[in-house]
């Protein structure tokens, strides 16, 4: 990457892109929510297992951009162990940094911050924020399944 | 001279006479064109979903607040026997336009939604459960929604026409489909995500053989043809100015003057009645049945000055030219690396969709836009059609007769651009 786009298509998203962490079917998941954005088509399923308070584990699957298929890989990775108090008050920060309510502080996001090039890009802010939307439903639920959905 | 005469001499077109073809000459008339985007001069291929204005059309709509603005049809003062004049004038001219018999058979509506909301309302009044509407696998939600809501309302039944791999219409299949109890075939003139030009005056041939009715939606017909609905034959045809150059929130609705008469009004309210007690209200005859409050006249006024700019040019250049570029485009898309075009009619307007492997049409559409070059992304409001070829979304660049071969190669050079950086 040599121009402008750093700031959105950073080399950490496009390696995420390129290979998710965490991309696979959980057939014994606790929590499992289907997320879409009609708009541009994107889908993908976040699969959760749930040990007492803790995240024991987190993948996805679906189609996308970019742009969300990295903040989805970069979500699994980050929230895989963490305690379910911590992912909520994630999915808040994440969510003040995604829709520029907040500025980043890179030392706490760590490699989360690479996403925040998006706040810049007003059109393009629900492909980064749909896999932390399907958390918030995923923590949030009760029951085993779930739908969202942001346009 | 009186008002009847004015109306004919402001809505009369111009001596056919038209400029030679120079392109440059052309794009310097869009004053919007000659602009940078993220530091690259602007291609925009974004025409399908707008088109830009010539500055003859601007300047117009501007000199009517200027100088004539004033209701229509209510005043007898100056100022508004000229915004009637103006108004009126701009009716007679998409009448000439369109080839319409009377004018009175043009109403003035938002667009080409609003047209079909006001049909799926005022014809569907009439229509039992089980009575049925055929639409086609290739329209725009602007075609299917409307009809949909009746479905809720009325209990109707929707039939759909069938497209082929590369994007034709399945027209052995239509017969079958107009059989009774159809009320209406309401299909589109041009798709706008795989550029088909459907063949309405044979289609609307077969369905009239079976005694039913058609409805053109002609939104991207108009910036690239010169529409004839006597020779179509069609029952009703409907437009809007912006895809022709023209003003946003104008558009037409063209319905044969038996059709229209026997319509009810959609909206209630001033210059639709001709006398109103509260006992009872006793309707306008069309066109202004339909116009129900105070109109766009200025955006009426700028789509017949859109008019003008487009006879002002030499058709046949203009058509050559179109051919050209679709031609140039589709050899140089073609030629990219898992680029695949959507859409391979025989027949086709001007415009490509495309899949890349490996990048998605989102990232493609800004990875383009910091090249200067606007296209649209997405599903192009004509979810069943992306459906029906399996893909989520699409990148589609749409051409108008501005745009120039350098701008092509600009959006090829874009597109390895893109590939580039996801790959």
């Amino acid at each position: 990457m040599t121009d402008e786009l750093d700031d959105l298509y950073q080399e950490i998203i496009l390696d995420h892109n390129r290979r998710p962490a965490n991309f696979r079917p959980m057939p014994d998941a606790d929590r499992t929510v289907e997320a879409d954005n009609p708009l541009c088509g994107d889908r993908l399923s976040l699969f959760l297992k749930l040990d007492g308070g803790r995240i024991a584990d987190i993948s996805f699957q679906g189609s996308g951009c970019a742009i969300s298929v990295a903040s989805a890989s970069l979500l699994t990775e980050r929230l895989k162990g963490a305690t379910v108090a911590e992912a909520e008050a994630l999915f808040g920060t994440m969510h003040a940094v995604l829709t520029g309510e907040h500025e980043p502080d890179p030392d706490r996001l760590g490699s989360l911050a690479a996403l925040a090039g998006v706040r810049r890009y007003p059109m393009r802010v629900k492909c980064a924020t749909l896999s932390w939307h399907a958390l918030k439903a995923a923590l949030g639920g009760e029951g085993a399944e779930d739908i969202v959905s942001t346009e | 001279m009186t008002l009847a005469a004015e109306i004919a001499a402001a809505g009369a077109a111009a001596p056919f006479s038209p400029r030679p073809w120079d392109l440059a000459a052309i794009r310097r008339d869009f004053p919007i064109l000659d602009q940078r985007v993220n530091g690259a001069p602007l291609a925009y291929l974004d025409n399908a979903a707008t088109a830009q204005k010539p500055a003859a059309v601007i300047d117009a709509i501007a000199e009517l607040y200027r100088h004539d603005n004033a209701n229509v049809h209510r005043a007898v003062h100056a100022l508004a026997e000229r915004a009637t004049v103006a108004y009126e004038g701009a009716r007679e001219r998409v009448r000439g336009w369109i080839n319409a018999r009377s004018a009175n058979e043009i109403v003035f509506l938002r667009g080409t939604t609003e047209a079909i909301n006001l049909l799926a309302y005022a014809l569907g009044g009439g229509w039992s459960a089980g009575e049925r509407v055929v639409l086609t696998q290739m329209e725009h939600h602007a075609n299917i929604v409307p009809w949909q809501l009746l479905r809720e309302r009325a209990g109707i039944d929707i039939g759909v026409l069938p497209v082929s791999e590369a994007g034709e219409l399945d027209v052995n299949a239509l017969p079958a489909l107009l059989e009774r109890p159809t009320r209406l075939l309401a299909l589109t003139h041009v798709s706008n995500v795989l550029g088909t030009i459907n063949p309405i005056a044979d289609i609307v041939r077969i369905a009239h053989e079976h005694g039913v009715p058609v409805l053109v939606d002609g939104a991207q017909a108009m910036a690239h043809q010169r529409v004839d609905v006597q020779a179509l034959d069609c029952d009703y045809y409907c437009f809007s100015g912006h895809k022709m150059f023209g003003p946003t929130g104008i558009g037409v609705l063209y319905g044969k003057a038996e059709r229209l008469a026997a319509l009810p009004p959609w909206q209630g309210g001033g210059e639709m009645i001709r006398r109103v007690t509260f006992e009872r209200v006793r309707f306008a005859d069309p066109p202004q049945r339909f116009e129900a409050g105070t109109q766009d006249f200025a955006g009426a006024v700028g789509l017949a000055t859109a008019i003008g700019y487009l006879d002002s040019l030499d058709r046949d250049a203009l058509a050559r030219h179109e051919r050209d570029l679709l031609g140039y485009a589709t050899e140089r898309l073609d030629a990219i690396q898992g680029l695949s075009l959507i859409g391979r009619a025989a027949d086709k307007a001007p415009l490509l969709s495309f899949l890349v492997d490996g990048v998605h049409a989102h990232d493609m559409g800004t990875l383009l836009d910091r090249k200067g070059v606007a296209v649209r992304t997405g599903h192009h409001c004509a979810m069943p059609l992306m459906d029906f070829y399996g893909v989520p979304a699409t990148t589609r660049a749409s051409l108008a007769f501005y745009n120039t071969r350098d701008e092509i190669d600009r959006l090829a050079d874009a597109i390895d651009y893109a590939r580039g950086v996801l790959a």
